[in-house]
């Protein structure tokens, strides 16, 4: 429903302002790597990733 | 080998196809099957976002500091996720209005306020400038660099070159009169432009592929995938520290939460952006596909970034080439010279595709909210009486495109130079991001009016260029070093990069805090100090309140004046051309059944306002409202009666809270009538029980009176005996009778309140003697012995004396009706409680089961089964007794167990004068 989409994206644009920024960015600005890409950059390209699958399901509902 | 000549005839191949398509786009627009209605080509039209700057810079910021490229694309992509709420909000403003450009938006918002416009234009010309000098640096140092193929040698500075060298002088001057051809080809009154959306849209294909193919190139062609080449550029020390670099950098986190905010302003704020995604948009409904596509576009264009600055650091170690361009100079440095001249395409498209976009922008900007507000005032020109403006129109556009062009290009050679490419992008982000404020203000928040706007981007643009424009001129020597170092006349707290001695943030970090606090400030705190004029009030609420049902009938409500139908169509010819002002007025008529001009039209306010807003989408809202104002004798609307019209919308909205909450009111009156109604059936059954009952209990003694009575009349032989002993039944019955008849009319008359109650003040253990020494009599025929206990002060009571015998006689009767014969006992006594008097009548009768305990008080009602025991008396006793008591404020009831006897009680409340007296 458009009703429930408005809010439902503002949602997930809580979500992405968390996940790109201090702390959580701290937790993986460590020097690890992720099938050999280092913990950082996989993480912000899984967690982008993500983001946008959700929105896409947010965005295309209703 | 790739000759310059070659470089360059596929350049202009690339761009003779690029106008193919617009050209084709066109033709299928106005054949009514438009190429760009389309969500997809909606989403990479928006694409225009990834500029040459992105193409180039991303990797030369990745290869300084890692991911610092990134909150670039990711901001965006957080600020379209709330795209459904206020974009969604400002295409549905803009569509209304035939809102063109975003000066003519915040023009329009704030009264239509032409000074507002101008200033908007002023901030986003100077703003954007450093971004178009970007776009041809990087055009320009591309092709310096792919023509000494297959050397990788860095460009020759460009003060050093001869005019006929200088490829970003050609570049500019060649793209102008690109974008000339393509977005000033004829005027039209949306401001659509359906070809350059769709080339704009194959040029993000372009693009795309062509950074991809090299990330392929680097990720799987040079080096086996990407753990393969971290796992090499983990190895080096230097490189191993960009991979967790976030507290490496200055300011660490700060620059990177900063950088999302700016971009996410950015992505809304650009005037590039503005025009594709607002003013370009022919369906709102495009949104919910590009709310995901568009990011999804960003993040396959930025995936490849990291490996290939790194592959860049790996293979140019020591910085001999800048980092910028490594996206070009690793497939010349591994001999792929096709995949190089796909790259040079590629940047190309990037920066073509915003500088096409963002000129149009701009130049429609200067035209309508800079040039013609200027020109419609110098009565000397005489616009008003020429009769076609459409070229004058077309002429600005041009002039103003070949102006911003050059302007950019002199911006590149005073101070292009100094920066990297990233740098120059985010001062005009910073410098965009002042319209944040005021729009996002100006849609959500009625109170702020044209002072606090204007007072808002003053303040915010002036920080601007102390704090960026200035130090980037500084640093091109072009003003003082000093001015940065030692800060004006030597004042330390004012040096331009530490502003108030905030140092220790990057300049943009910087910039940002001191703009948007003046913005944000003076925004506010003017719009709270001034008072809204009519017209910015109208304003105000119709963008705020556009997705309200009565906002939909637009500014006509607000006007009011003459006009001529003539002198409209005039006016709209002069500045559309008669073609376009005749399907205007088509248009217009057949919107309402009627054929023009066969038919006449009524210049109403419908009409003008119709004209108007076709007029501001050529114009501008300002210019227009100038315009119609010269050709209808208007009546200006006061701030009251603004008011009024827009309150009319927000008492529709109180209306229907009334409505509904009258309808709740209704439903519960509803309900509260059925209620009464069925108690009121419930009464009228009692009622018919009642009347039924008492006909019952008068014909039980009727027919033996009856029966009696024949008997003595038929036969006159019965014996005296016999005769006297029915005369006793006879005159017991009628005794009955009488007594019934009595109750019932005293019943009624207690009911209905129409009893005389004639109180006196009355001392119950006098009445109590009396009533039970009258009854003396009856107690010894029947052989019940009686014992009265009597308190032995008590105070009186007020009430009726022969109300209350008649209250104790009947309980006292009943106690010796049920008592057995010759055995019963009965017991009388009189207490105290607190300020009540209380009467017990207490016998050694059967007793009254529990079952009954209530029920014995109703009318016609005794204890056991009435069909079958003979009743003992009209079984109204008990319930007037009850009602007498309770006319006192007093209580009765009956405590008992079958077979233990019964106990009568009732209270009456002590006379409170006489009480306290006694006490």
């Amino acid at each position: 429903m458009s009703e429930s989409k408005g809010p439902r994206l503002a949602a997930l644009c809580m979500l992405g302002m968390l996940l790109f920024n201090f702390p959580v960015l701290a937790l993986f600005n460590v020097p690890q790597t992720l099938f050999g890409v280092p913990l950082l950059y996989a993480y912000l390209f899984i967690a982008w990733a993500g983001l946008i699958g959700l929105m896409a399901l947010a965005a295309e509902s209703g | 080998m790739l000759h310059g000549s070659v470089i360059i005839f596929t350049s202009f191949a690339y761009l003779g196809l690029l106008f193919a398509i617009a050209y084709y786009a066109d033709r299928r627009a106005d054949a009514g099957t438009s190429v760009i209605a389309s969500p997809y080509v909606y989403s990479l039209s928006l694409a225009v976002y990834a500029t040459a700057w992105t193409f180039y810079g991303s990797v030369g910021r990745a290869a300084s500091d890692g991911v610092g490229f990134l909150p670039i694309y990711v901001g965006p992509t957080l600020m379209i996720a709330l795209w459904w709420i206020v974009m969604r909000k400002i295409l549905r403003i803009s569509k209304q209005n035939r809102i063109t450009s975003l000066a003519d938006f915040v023009a329009s918002r704030y009264g239509k306020s032409a000074a507002l416009a101008g200033l908007v234009t002023v901030i986003a010309v100077i703003g954007i400038l450093p971004y178009i000098s970007l776009q041809l640096k990087a055009v320009s140092a591309s092709f310096s660099i792919l023509v000494q193929y297959p050397e990788v040698v860095a460009p020759t500075p460009a003060d050093a070159l001869s005019m006929r060298e200088d490829t970003a002088l050609w570049v500019a001057l060649i793209l102008a009169a690109f974008t000339i051809v393509f977005g000033t080809r004829h005027l039209d009154a949306a401001e659509h432009h359906p070809g350059m959306v769709a080339a704009i849209a194959f040029e993000s294909l372009v693009k795309l592929l062509a950074f991809l193919a090299v990330g392929v190139f680097v990720t799987f062609g040079i080096y086996n995938g990407f753990g393969d080449l971290f796992a090499r550029a983990a190895a080096d020390p230097k490189l191993k520290a960009m991979m967790t670099p976030l507290e490496g950098v200055a300011g660490g986190y700060a620059t990177w939460v900063w950088l999302t905010i700016l971009s996410m302003m950015a992505i809304m704020f650009l005037p590039r952006q503005f025009q594709v995604t607002v003013i370009e948009n022919v369906d709102e409904k495009h949104l919910s596909k590009a709310i995901w596509l568009f990011p999804l576009y960003m993040l396959a264009i930025n995936v490849f970034v990291l490996p290939i600055a790194f592959g860049g650091l790996l293979r140019f170690p020591g910085g001999a080439v800048d980092a910028d361009t490594f996206v070009l100079t690793l497939p010349m440095a591994e001999k792929q010279e096709w995949l190089a001249l796909l790259v040079f395409i590629g940047g190309l498209s990037a920066a073509t595709g915003m500088v096409i976009v963002e000129t149009i922008a701009l130049s429609t900007m200067v035209c309508n909210d800079l040039v013609m507000p200027v020109l419609l005032r110098l009565r000397r020109l005489r616009l008003n009486s020429r009769a076609d403006l459409t070229g004058l129109l077309l002429g600005i556009r041009r002039g103003a495109i070949v102006l911003i062009l050059l302007l950019g290009y002199a911006y590149f050679k005073l101070a292009g130079e100094a920066y990297a490419l990233v740098s120059i992008g985010l001062i005009s982000f910073a410098a965009v991001a002042q319209f944040a404020p005021v729009v996002l203000g100006g849609i959500f928040w009625k109170g702020g009016t044209r002072r606090g706007a204007l007072w808002g981007l003053s303040a915010g643009f002036a920080v601007w260029v102390y704090t960026l424009l200035l130090p980037a001129f500084a640093r091109s020597e072009w003003l003082p070093i000093g001015l940065l170092e030692q800060g004006p006349f030597g004042v330390a707290l004012l040096r331009p990069q530490a502003l108030f001695g905030l140092a220790g943030l990057d300049q943009i970090t910087h910039a940002m805090i001191w703009s948007m606090i003046a913005n944000i400030g003076a925004y506010v705190g003017m719009s709270l100090a001034s008072s809204p004029s009519a017209e910015e009030h109208r304003q105000a609420s119709l963008f705020v309140d556009v997705f309200r049902p009565a906002g939909e009938v637009g500014g006509a409500r607000f006007w009011r004046g003459i006009a001529s139908v003539p002198d409209l169509h005039n006016l709209l010819t002069r500045f559309l051309g008669l073609r376009a002002a005749d399907e205007a007025f088509r248009e217009y008529a057949a919107a309402r059944g009627r054929r023009w001009p066969e038919e006449a039209l009524d210049a109403d306010a419908e009409l003008v306002h119709y004209v108007e807003v076709q007029l501001a989408g050529a114009i501008g809202a300002a210019s227009a409202r100038v315009m119609v104002a010269s050709v209808a004798e208007e009546e200006a609307l006061t701030l009251e009666e603004v008011r009024e019209i827009v309150d009319e919308a927000s008492q529709l909205v109180v209306y229907s809270h009334r409505l509904e909450q009258k309808s709740r009111e209704l439903e519960k009156a509803t309900a509260e009538l059925r209620a009464a109604n069925e108690r009121l059936q419930e009464l009228d059954r009692l009622k018919d029980d009642f009347v039924s009952t008492v006909s019952h209990e008068l014909r039980t003694p009727l027919t033996s009176i009856r029966a009696f009575t024949q008997i003595l009349f038929d036969d006159p032989e019965v014996e005296l005996e016999q005769r006297k002993k029915f005369l006793g039944i006879i005159t017991k019955e009628t005794e009955r009778l009488t007594r019934l008849i009595n109750q019932v009319l005293d019943l009624s008359k207690i009911e209905s309140d129409r009893a005389e109650w004639q109180s006196t003040r009355v001392d119950l253990r006098e009445v109590i003697a009396d009533t039970v020494a009258g009854m003396s009599q009856v107690f010894q025929e029947r052989g019940v012995q009686v014992s009265v206990k009597l308190a032995e002060r008590a105070p009186p009571i007020v009430a009726d004396v022969d109300r209350i015998i008649q209250v104790l006689l009947n309980l006292l009767s009943n106690a010796a009706k049920f008592c057995e014969p010759a055995k019963g006992r009965i017991e009388v006594a009189l207490s105290q409680q607190g300020g009540m008097l209380r009467v017990d009548v207490r016998d050694n009768g059967p007793g009254v089961a529990p079952a009954y305990h209530d029920v014995i008080f109703d009318k016609f009602r005794q204890a056991g089964d009435t069909l079958t025991a003979k009743p003992h008396g009209s079984g109204l006793g008990l319930h007037i007794s009850r009602q007498i008591v309770e006319h006192y404020g007093g209580r009765m009831w009956v405590e008992s167990a079958p077979g233990g006897g019964a106990c009568f009680s009732f209270t009456l409340p002590a006379d409170a004068a006489a009480a306290s007296r006694a006490a």
